[in-house]
């Protein structure tokens, strides 16, 4: 019976493209996966967008959105409704072409990631060798349509929250693969699925994340601070800084289009938190081996909503970093401790399983962070700010 | 260490996120249509006339002067005066204005013709829920809508309002006096002029 609720989309999808001739069926049964990927997502993006508004809320002592249904859970609707009916205005002299074509190239781009993305137990649309490769390929294409988006409405705005997009995007794309290419040292693959098998053993009952051992917690950290960057989200939110840039490249869009934009940033998010925990956290594997009887569906879905929550707790906290702040932190604080974890997770490899691998290397990496913050701290790089005329 | 910070900042926001479950006295705001705060008492949105007695027509106190519509700076008041007079408050026979309009999408809520009214016949008002989907004329507000009783305005404003009742009291007892003193004076005088002919009377008589 569990087997058979772990599996029902993919028995589902079988006996669906079972009426269909033997000679369409691989096809019928992509399509299904395209169109499964297509509802489902969009419908965590809603569910977010309302999530986000009300937890925000709460961290700021208010109640958020509680109009529209029950305890206002029909807000994203709401907003579908009047982004759609809104007028969408182009700017006169904006290249029109690119002006429309900016949004969907970027949605396009950022569902091609969730192609990849093992959801569940034998869920994963396409079990490509080098899916990993072929995420991040994807998730730096959108910083085309970003810069295409910027350009073409001819909005100093525009221009100005695109050209930081893109340095940042670029700045923060180094941290985020040297991150991940840690847990390709040690399984081997660059295909997520495999990545997600490798993690699914248990030791008792705990499993064998890589967010369990030194150089995987040090990982994960930063992937969740460069994917936190790479989705342009608080406190990384320069490119739509609101109070400077009034919304940053997607300043001159409005109605769908506006919703489209969106719809691509909390997509984003959802896929590269999905690959978080991918990555780090066992995918679709149970937290605890007696647990395995829950869908794994429902592990992976629960981890990215988790993710998220987390994006949103950061959000509710932090304030916007300075841009010369966002590019120290890049490039002398995340690039050479990724670097230091390359090596570390090179000796973990080749170590020899026992305590002796877990104690140096987490010397190592704590020994690395206490140094490297201290001295930055010492330098006033990443401590607290200080106002030269304000005082 | 660094990171302190951050971990203490998500510390301090989770803990406002649970705390707003909790207790309800966290929550600052309040579910305006139906949770109100009253307003306060010197707040002011747009002006509105103040008239005395239970009909809004006779009682209003304003004269149309016009210098409410001269001083104001964006020019929203409009007054037309009218060609017979009413008595106001002291009974003293007055003009009063046959149109009175005030454009609240041109006014600018800066209270000028309240300060420079002579005869205190236009007030600031508190009620700010004036949207309408009529733009021009639903925001146009004509006499009989500006009108408001003297008892509205000691609600909204009860310091200001004792205060220019006191003045009004005050102005109308000198009138009073001043005219009671005539009153006098012409008595007095009347008395005299009855009272002179007296002794000239029997001098005619004697004659």
């Amino acid at each position: 019976m569990a087997e058979k609720l772990d599996q029902i989309f993919v028995l589902l999808r079988d006996w669906l493209v079972g009426y269909l001739p033997a000679a369409v069926r691989p096809a019928a049964g992509v399509v299904l996966g395209v169109i499964g990927i297509l509802c489902v997502f969009p419908g965590l993006f809603a569910i977010t967008t309302v999530f986000e508004r009300k937890g925000l809320a709460r961290m700021q002592n208010r109640l958020g959105p509680n109009r529209v249904g029950p305890y206002g859970f029909f807000q994203p609707i709401a907003d579908a409704v009047k982004a759609l009916t809104k007028e969408d205005v182009v700017p006169f002299r904006a290249d029109t072409v690119v002006h429309f074509i900016a949004p969907l190239v970027l949605v396009v781009a950022v569902f091609m990631g969730f192609a990849v993305l093992p959801v569940g137990r034998n869920m994963v649309l396409v079990d490509m060798d080098a899916g990993l490769l072929f995420f991040f390929a994807m998730g730096a294409s959108t910083e085309l349509s970003i810069f295409m988006a910027g350009w073409s409405s001819r909005n100093k705005y525009s221009i100005l929250g695109a050209m930081r997009a893109i340095a940042q995007m670029i700045s923060y794309e180094v941290p985020l693969l040297l991150s991940s290419i840690t847990v390709v040292m040690i399984t081997g693959s660059l295909s997520l699925t495999k990545i997600v098998e490798a993690q699914n053993q248990y030791t008792g009952i705990f499993p064998h994340w890589y967010v369990f051992t030194p150089w995987g917690l040090a990982s994960f950290l930063m992937f969740a601070i460069a994917a936190t960057a790479e989705t342009n989200r608080s406190p990384f939110d320069l490119p739509e800084g609101e109070s400077e840039l009034v919304a940053g490249y997607f300043t001159e869009y409005s109605g769908f289009k506006f919703a489209l934009f969106f719809l691509a940033e909390y997509l984003g998010m959802l896929s590269i938190a999905g690959l978080g925990a991918t990555l780090f956290w066992g995918g679709w594997s149970a937290p605890l081996s007696f647990l395995n009887f829950v869908p794994s569906w429902i592990w992976f879905f629960s981890k990215d909503m988790a993710a998220i929550f987390v994006f949103i707790w950061i959000r509710g906290t932090l304030p916007r970093l300075r841009q010369d702040q966002l590019m120290n932190f890049a490039w002398k604080f995340l690039l050479p401790f990724t670097l230091l974890n390359l090596v570390v997770t090179a000796l973990w490899r080749f170590m020899d399983g026992g305590w002796l691998r877990w104690v140096v290397c987490t010397a190592i990496l704590a020994g690395a962070y206490v140094l490297m913050g201290r001295s930055e701290m010492r330098r006033r790089r990443f401590g607290p700010r200080s106002y030269r005329y304000a005082e | 260490m660094l990171g302190e910070g951050i971990v203490k900042g998500m510390l301090e926001t989770a803990k406002n996120f649970a705390g707003s479950y909790v207790s309800k006295e966290r929550l600052t705001t309040v579910e305006y249509p139906e949770q109100r705060i009253p307003t306060a008492e010197n707040a002011r949105v747009f002006p509105f006339l103040v008239y005395d007695g239970p009909d809004w027509h006779a009682g209003m106190r304003c004269v149309a002067c016009q210098i409410c519509e001269k001083e104001c700076p964006p020019k929203c008041i409009y007054i037309e005066k009218s060609k017979d007079k009413k008595p106001d408050y002291v009974g003293k026979p007055q003009i009063y204005p046959a149109r009175f309009d005030i454009d609240i999408s041109v006014c600018m809520s800066c209270q000028i013709c309240v300060e420079v009214c002579p005869f205190e016949a236009i007030k600031m008002n508190t009620e700010f829920e004036l949207a309408t989907d009529d733009r021009f004329g639903g925001l146009l507000l004509d006499k009989q809508q500006l009108a408001h009783s003297n008892e509205y305005y000691h609600k909204i404003h009860p310091t200001e309002a004792a205060e220019v009742d006191g003045r009004l009291a005050e102005e109308k007892a000198k009138v009073e006096a001043k005219a009671k003193a005539a009153a006098e004076a012409a008595a007095a005088k009347a008395a005299a002029a009855a009272a002179a002919p007296k002794p000239d009377a029997p001098a005619a008589g004697g004659d």
